[in-house]
């Protein structure tokens, strides 16, 4: 018998939470022609349609990352033959077994994510040290004790490549499994490209007559989905049989680890933005409309903050949380709650800190909108200050605000691997790029280096920051009338 | 002018007092002499009394904002607001927890930052500037285009990674400069050439983006259009147009940064094994040594404001439409 409990991480809860408002978001540029328009000009460039679709991917994961259950066994055994069939409690009894069966017996009582589910086997799969990427044996020589008398060496892995047989190499065992994985890959693209082809003969069968739109770079679409598929699956497959990218200095498999820093480094991207946002709109659109003293106030206040350097700020004000987290011990059960409340204390000193350079350019936008005729207008009209603000000034505001969000993403991606080094980011225990850099980089006086734990957290770190990069660049281009 | 330096530093005297309070709101008040001193002294045995003696021997003892305690003006001016602040204004930092003077120390450590982020600066500024001119002279050719994705890919990645890919391949497997230390004088220049190659490497994408949208403003204004109908070349025109207005909104960005550089880079200097401000404020942070966070914090936010008053001098001397009035 097994217990499924949902738990629910502070993290967790602003991410969902994001999720919502980015769905009102979808639904308020389907609703208004112009910002479908542009939208889908921003998705006319090839490498914004990829880059859009390699950003998805990645939050896709995080979000799947940020589903938490905690399974619980149960010693009290229930008498199966004393339940009437298909009676609620039958069923309950079966749910409970399915779910018993989803996690390996060694994993109950550990908070698991959704993600944690599908990737079980490199939880398991814990070596004693570090091996190279499609090793069998281990990095190091060790000492072994056996009849021919004290040996030196490579003791093989528990986890990789106990499938082979005598006489298999790994090339020609990876190079088959490279191939059924292209197969594979190329079925499910077939398959999203049929689902899709449905739907975009059905919409162009029933399109308004007259209508003319610019073709989307689909065929630049399927290409990266493709790639994406293969890539992942390919990961995916062939961690069953080795440790693709190695396994670090306690044994831990380096593609588990890098898979899992997606969300915290997702999570301090998108979620300091969510903290930063409305003080930013409040203070800036405040700051423009109402002039005078209110003007004043917003303008020292943000230049006095801005006067702060960022990283000492950060560093300070991180410094102080930890040492009140030290003195409250209370306010968290696991040391789970206590990595993610940390978490969640940076990304909100994160957004306090980063507020003033889009309030700034609010400011300086709605002093300009307010200027304009409509708004006087609006103003003889007798509307009130928040209406203005709310039909007038907001709408043309958002512009500045979705190339902010974007803008911003890549930075504190970034970020946070310095900080982490600094020695002021996330919690040791999360996993995050910037930890496994600065483990990593403790091993460089190492002869030969150590260098698959470095590599992957930068790869994983310069691909999403790449495509926000270029994202972002496109975003500018398109809403942004002065990019021109 | 004179007189305009001093009105410009008159309005930065309530910025300096605002960020007196924060530092102060956050290493007094968020976190109170109780906490520290309890931090200080370890957790199990300390007693109340051994607390109020490590409080009154850093004057720590005193109320925050109001002393009610004490007679007239004194009521505010024996508190530990305004007498921290004092402090601070004096530039007398205090002792850190291993017992040294904070102020003898920075202006010691504040050398070896120098010499490391003056060169990459001015190295970095005069490359990118070069650069960006030149993809702007060949714009909208295959140069321009593979430029621009270089400099993207450049900004894309951590900037961990070049100081390591530098420390391993040029110090590890070339054994071209050594991996990492300092020394003054001439003898320490093989020490810096990694450290601001790199520095100048990784600031590339960044600038080269930034220039060359500002030069490219500036090249499809009207008078660039009239220098050119009158003959000019593109590199006159370059040269005498582009770049002299080009400046301005450099200077913005520029001018700023100059004072912070005293300040060091963090990650550069404890990489690279460097004695300047940078490793200082690492090894504080990484020892909890609440002072020189504090003094650091305080020391960065001066300087940078003095960046905000020599950006309004320059503007002066580069810009004639700027009236000193």
């Amino acid at each position: 018998m097994t217990d499924v409990s949902i738990v629910m991480l502070w993290t967790d809860i602003l991410l969902w939470i994001l999720l919502v408002v980015f769905i009102f978001g979808i639904r308020s540029i389907r609703r208004s022609e112009q910002a479908r328009k542009q939208w889908r000009k921003i998705f006319q460039s090839k490498i914004a349609m990829a880059a859009g679709l390699i950003l998805s991917t990645y939050f896709a994961l995080a979000m799947l990352d940020s589903v938490h259950f905690r399974f619980i066994e149960q010693t009290t055994s229930v008498d199966h033959s004393a339940v009437e069939p298909w009676s609620l409690q039958a069923l309950q009894q079966d749910f409970a077994e399915f779910t018993g069966n989803l996690v390996h017996d060694e994993l109950h009582g550990k908070t698991l994510s959704l993600l944690d589910l599908g990737m079980q086997h490199l939880i398991l799969s814990t070596e004693r040290t570090y091996s190279a990427p499609f090793a069998l044996t281990e990095y190091s020589t060790s000492i072994v004790y056996n009849e021919e008398g004290v040996q030196q060496q490579y003791k093989l892995l528990k986890y990789a490549g106990q499938h082979l047989q005598d006489g298999d190499t790994i090339s020609a065992d990876v190079f088959l499994q490279t191939l059924y994985v292209f197969v594979f890959s190329l079925f499910t693209t077939l398959v999203f490209w049929l689902v899709h082809g449905y739907f975009r003969i059905k919409a162009f069968i029933f399109r308004r007559a007259g209508q003319k739109l610019e073709p989307l770079p689909w065929k630049t679409f399927y290409l990266t989905l493709f790639m994406l598929i293969f890539a992942l699956s390919w990961l995916y497959h062939l961690s069953n049989f080795y440790h693709v990218l190695g396994t670090d200095k306690v044994g831990q498999d380096v593609l588990y680890q890098s898979i899992k820093a997606i969300r915290t480094g997702v999570m301090i991207g998108l979620l300091t933005t969510l903290v930063m946002l409305p003080l930013a709109l409040f203070l800036g659109i405040s700051a423009g409309y109402f002039k005078g003293l209110v003007d004043d106030v917003i303008q020292y206040l943000y230049t006095t903050l801005n006067s702060i350097p960022g990283v000492l700020l950060i560093a300070a004000a991180v410094l102080v949380m930890q040492s009140i987290l030290n003195t409250h011990n209370d306010w968290f059960g696991s040391t789970e709650e206590r990595a993610d409340l940390r978490l969640l204390f940076l990304i909100l000193i994160l957004g306090i800190t980063s507020w003033t350079g889009l309030c700034r350019l609010l400011r300086a936008e709605t002093l300009k909108i307010s200027q304009v005729e409509y708004v006087s207008a609006a103003k003889a009209f007798g509307l009130g200050g928040f209406s203005i603000i709310r039909r007038h000034i907001m709408p043309n505001l958002m512009h500045l605000v979705l190339i902010a969000l974007v803008l911003d993403f890549s930075g504190l991606v970034l970020a946070e691997a310095v900080l982490s080094y600094v020695g002021v980011g996330v919690d040791p225990t999360t996993p995050s790029w910037g930890n496994m850099i600065n483990q990593a980089r403790l091993e460089m006086a190492r002869e030969p280096m150590v260098w698959w734990s470095l590599l992957s957290a930068f790869g994983f770190m310069f691909i999403l920051v790449l495509a926000a990069n270029l994202f972002s660049d496109r975003v500018q281009w398109v809403l942004d009338p002065r990019a021109h | 002018m004179f007189a305009y330096i001093i009105r410009r530093l008159f309005y930065a005297i309530p910025i300096l007092i605002g960020v007196n309070f924060i530092t102060f709101a956050l290493f007094f008040m968020v976190n109170t002499p109780e906490d520290m001193a309890r931090a200080q002294l370890g957790a199990k045995q300390t007693t109340p009394e051994m607390i109020a003696a490590w409080k009154q021997e850093r004057g720590y003892d005193k109320p925050l904002f109001f002393n009610t305690q004490a007679n007239a003006e004194n009521k505010v001016i024996d508190t530990l607001f305004v007498q921290e602040s004092i402090k601070l204004f004096k530039f007398d930092f205090g002792q850190s927890d291993s017992g040294r003077q904070i102020s003898a120390d920075i202006y010691e450590r504040m050398w070896p930052s120098l010499a490391i982020a003056l060169p990459t600066f001015i190295i970095g500024l005069v490359t990118t500037i070069a650069i960006a001119l030149l993809i702007v002279l060949f714009r909208g050719s295959p140069l321009d285009t593979a430029t621009m994705i270089l400099a993207v890919t450049i900004m894309s990645i951590s900037g961990l990674f070049y100081i390591i890919a530098g420390q391993v391949l040029f110090s590890k497997i070339w054994h071209w400069v050594p991996i990492s230390g300092y020394q003054p004088g001439l003898e320490g220049v093989k020490f810096l050439i990694l450290p601001v190659f790199i520095g100048v490497f990784a600031g590339l994408g960044t600038g080269i983006r930034w220039y060359r949208s500002i030069f490219l403003e500036e090249m499809n204004k009207d008078y660039v259009r009239t220098a050119r109908a009158k003959g000019l070349n593109d590199l006159s025109v370059l040269n005498g147009h582009v770049l002299r207005n080009g400046m301005l909104p450099i200077l913005t960005g520029v001018v700023v940064v100059i004072p912070t550089l005293f300040m060091g880079s963090l990650i550069m200097e404890s990489f690279f094994g460097i004695p300047g401000l940078g490793s200082y404020t690492i090894d504080a942070i990484n020892a909890q040594d609440f002072s020189i966070v504090k003094a650091m914090v305080f020391i960065g936010s001066v300087l940078y404001i003095i960046g905000l008053v020599l950006t309004d001098i320059s503007y002066t001397i580069f810009d004639p439409r700027v009236k000193l009035s």
